[in-house]
């Protein structure tokens, strides 16, 4: 989707400061998703005590986007895409605001799981897993930030193989309690930080839903997949 | 008919007929292939609309797009001016307007205007809001007019403000009373459609909002068409919204449709600001 100028170059500016604003919280979100990610998988409990407390510039820049909203709406009365874009980041910014908290919880149970003995054969779902949730969020960023509907769409898919994947992980973990109640403390907490990948996949979704909203202004949440492609990309091979 | 227009922004955007739903189920008025020129100057190309029943249209787009001009074909307003031409279809319940047979004072009778600058006669309230009924005779005696006047203001809800001062003179009136009165003075010949042209925009916001109000109550009754500048309005009081551009209809969408989601390149560009 490409936009030309407002009249008012005061209105532009503070429709692309939003924008930018959404950008770096997105940056800032991906950051903490990596690093709570890598404590995790190389038991490194320093990270994961910082990922764990970082979210408070993730968390004040949802309040202060919200202002920047909230002031558009009052002083501009968008309309058509302004109104959308003004609204999907409204809803973006809480879907990244939850993403941190994810990111902050992985950290959380990293840093105790860091002191422990690893429970053998866990590394390569949960790495697998990492990798899955991570390309998710960076591409659903990506994608609203290139306005890139077809993309975002395509990235959908991609949900279920997260809860496969999740599932999988889940059935390791009660083999492994079951086996030893001995680990059951640390195969809870795996499963908390598992829990918090399948989220971060179902919360970058949320934005690639949104995506679309603003792009096709067609709300596809709670829509079968196959429909959504049927309706908006009928010609194309997606 | 395909035309390429440049707009502010440099690029071209094609005008390729009109898109959205320009034609409705249920018309009270509609027009087909409507052109019209001011001499040799085409003012208006191709215009093919309905408006239905009980329906409030917006039509809205920037200054010389045709929007009034068009407002103008529907009451046969053009034909005041000498050099206006308009040709193609247009009808009022499948009736022809622009028939032979069609008196064009009974035609304004059904089809009432309201103008931008309120312009009360330089009467008293009530010869204003009788004089269309005496006209065309619609009152059979004084009792009869008066019911007819208390009515036409009491629907344009200028009655309790006046209703002492019935012989005072129409001109005196603030702004807001004097439109609500010409809104009273077109309903009291009994129309069936009327058309405002910027009907508020001498206005201030509290007499605009007794408008839009108003306009809300008629179309229980009437079938209202509304050029007006101000798009929040057309987003407030409209179930429909004509885009007008360069003498042609680009779009014609469901107004809420219009103002999250337009069809056509051009209404995005003018709703949001973007027009140069």
């Amino acid at each position: 989707m490409e936009l030309g100028e407002h009249i008012s170059q005061r209105y532009n500016q503070e429709l692309e400061d939003i924008r930018s604003k959404v950008l770096k919280m997105g940056g800032l979100v991906e950051a903490q998703a990596e690093n709570g990610v890598k404590a995790l998988l190389q038991r490194d409990a320093e990270l994961a005590e910082n990922v764990a407390t970082a979210d408070d510039k993730i968390n004040a820049l949802e309040v202060e986007i919200d202002e920047d909203c909230v002031q558009v709406i009052a002083l501009r009365q968008p309309t058509a895409s302004d109104l959308r874009l003004v609204f999907a980041v409204g809803k973006v910014i809480t879907d990244l605001e939850r993403l941190g908290d994810e990111a902050a919880k992985i950290g959380k149970y990293s840093k105790k799981l860091a002191k422990k003995k690893t429970i053998t054969g866990m590394h390569a779902e949960l790495s697998h897993l990492s990798e899955l949730a991570l390309s998710l969020l960076h591409d659903s960023l990506d994608a609203f930030a290139r306005l890139d509907d077809e993309r975002a769409v395509q990235l959908l898919a991609k949900n279920d193989k997260i809860n496969r994947e999740f599932n999988a992980l889940s059935r390791i973990l009660i083999t492994h309690m079951m086996e030893n109640p001995r680990n059951i403390k640390n195969a809870l907490r795996i499963s908390w930080c598992a829990r918090s990948l399948e989220r971060i996949g179902r919360y970058s979704i949320n934005i690639c839903e949104h995506v679309v909203y603003l792009v096709k202004g067609k709300d596809i949440r709670h829509t079968d997949l196959d429909e959504v492609l049927a309706e908006l990309f009928p010609d194309d091979d997606l | 008919m395909k035309t390429n227009t440049t707009t502010g922004d440099g690029f071209n955007i094609e005008i390729n007929g009109t898109v959205g739903t320009p034609f409705t189920d249920n018309a009270k008025m509609g027009s087909r292939n409507c052109d019209v020129f001011y001499a040799d100057k085409q003012a208006i190309f191709d215009i093919n609309l309905d408006i239905g029943k009980h329906e409030i249209i917006a039509m809205i787009g920037p200054s010389g797009c045709g929007k009034s001009t068009y407002l103008r074909v529907l009451n046969r307003m053009n034909d005041t001016i000498p050099i206006c031409r308009v040709t193609g279809e247009h009808t009022l319940d499948d009736e022809d307007i622009y028939a032979k047979k069609m008196d064009p004072v009974l035609l304004r009778a059904r089809v009432g205007m309201v103008f931008q600058k309120p312009n009360p006669f330089p009467k008293s309230i009530y010869d204003n809001v009788a004089y269309g009924a005496r006209l065309h005779g619609l009152a059979s005696n004084r009792s009869e007019l008066d019911d007819l006047v208390e009515a036409s203001l009491i629907k344009a809800g200028l009655f309790k403000e006046v209703k002492d001062d019935l012989q005072k003179s129409g001109t005196g009136l603030s702004g807001g009373q004097q439109q609500r009165l010409c809104i009273a003075r077109a309903i009291a010949v009994d129309p069936e459609v009327i058309l405002m042209d910027e009907p508020t925009s001498a206005l201030d916001p509290i007499a605009t909002a007794l408008i839009e109000e108003l306009m809300d109550e008629l179309r229980q009754n009437y079938t209202i068409a509304i050029v007006t500048h101000s798009m929040q309005q057309a987003a407030r009081v409209s179930q429909r919204t004509a885009y007008f551009h360069m003498g042609k209809l680009v779009e014609v969408n469901a107004t809420d449709k219009v103002f999250t989601n337009p069809e056509h390149q051009l209404t995005e560009n003018y709703i949001t600001g973007r027009f140069g």
